[in-house]
């Protein structure tokens, strides 16, 4: 089979700590539920949940939620290079009283904010991208 | 890529069920799903087409309790079988850490299984994962038509046109009656934790 393999099959390429997740927590919790958001999750893209904060009103099946969010996005850039370009920046599905908010972090994670009627996408934009920024300055 | 979350003392793997189309591998998750409904907290999710075939995945959380102090949380996965799907079943293969594969032991479909065994080979090492490493358990479905007088390949057939190189744990079942579902569960279950096991002590 030769060197073209990865001997290490079943573990990750990142490794996060609790002081890692603790500041990435604290970031999901300031920069976005407290500024509306009603639920965030930071998944990786294999579809498991690496960090998850909410305004204590939410009743999501969050697990499949990070398995459904996953996989739309990868379906979504796979569109993306079919139709020759490197990504699509904006991904968003609105809804009647809840809307989703998809955004790449690096390689291996995503940002998935869902929020009401009452943050305007403008404004979500603006902070997940201070978060990401912060994330993504964690490691 | 199973994540392993040090501060909650939780992990999350993903086992991922392949095989030719019309196999069994939904009905698999639908056995576990019917038999576990107590212990699992979510619906299962289903992507089909209107014609009830998998067009993107099945998904079933299970808490399976605890290893070495960890909450485990397996996260079980099925393929679209049919060959045309081949780029949505490598997206669902991305950060698999066990693999099941479901064949259709019915004589017909005797060439089906070998192209999508060698396809998951494929898959996987686009992911520079080889199929010699990653934990895996081959599962010989439909065994209960031979009751109904369906001709069947024997077990020593599947064994030598899909286990001769692997040589990985392999049970005859049948995903309709539930025989032998949850110990393929279990068996693949007891191989990716053990491959998981270096990075939870």
């Amino acid at each position: 089979m030769g060197s073209n393999y990865d001997d290490n099959v079943t573990f990750t390429d990142y490794t996060l700590g609790q002081e890692q997740l603790e500041r990435i927590e604290h970031v999901l919790s300031e920069d976005l539920v407290r500024s509306g958001v009603h639920s965030v999750l930071l998944i990786d893209m294999a579809g498991n949940i690496i960090a998850k904060c909410d305004n204590g009103n939410c009743d999501h099946d969050l697990y499949s939620l990070a398995a459904l969010a996953s996989a739309n996005f990868a379906a979504v850039d796979t569109m993306a290079k079919i139709v020759g370009e490197e990504e699509f920046s904006l991904l968003f599905h609105k809804g009647q009283s809840e809307s989703i908010h998809f955004s790449k972090v690096n390689n291996e994670f995503l940002l998935i904010t869902i929020f009401g009627k009452e943050v305007s996408l403008g404004l979500l934009r603006l902070k997940v991208t201070e978060a990401v920024e912060k994330i993504n300055s964690v490691w | 890529m199973a994540f392993v979350n040090m501060k909650t003392k939780e992990v999350q793997a993903k086992i991922v069920y392949y095989g030719p189309g019309r196999g069994g591998k939904t009905t698999n998750l639908e056995y576990i799903y019917s038999k576990f409904r107590d212990r699992i907290k979510s619906d299962m999710v289903s992507i089909k087409t209107h014609g009830d075939r998998t067009l993107f995945f099945d998904f079933l959380p299970f808490d399976i309790g605890k290893i070495m102090g960890y909450d485990v949380k397996v996260q079980l996965y099925t393929v679209p079988g049919q060959v045309k799907y081949d780029a949505t079943r490598r997206l669902v293969l991305k950060g698999v850490d066990g693999m099941v594969f479901v064949g259709d032991s019915q004589v017909e479909q005797r060439k089906k299984n070998i192209l999508s065994l060698k396809n998951l080979q494929e898959n996987l090492a686009s992911y520079k994962k080889s199929i010699f490493k990653v934990p895996l358990v081959l599962q010989y479905n439909k065994r209960d038509l031979e009751k109904e007088g369906v001709p069947l390949l024997p077990v020593e057939t599947l064994e030598k046109d899909l286990n001769s190189q692997l040589k990985v744990p392999s049970f005859s079942a049948s995903a309709v009656t539930g025989e032998n579902v949850v110990p393929t569960m279990k068996k693949i279950i007891s191989l990716t934790m053990t491959s998981l096991q270096n990075v939870m002590k």
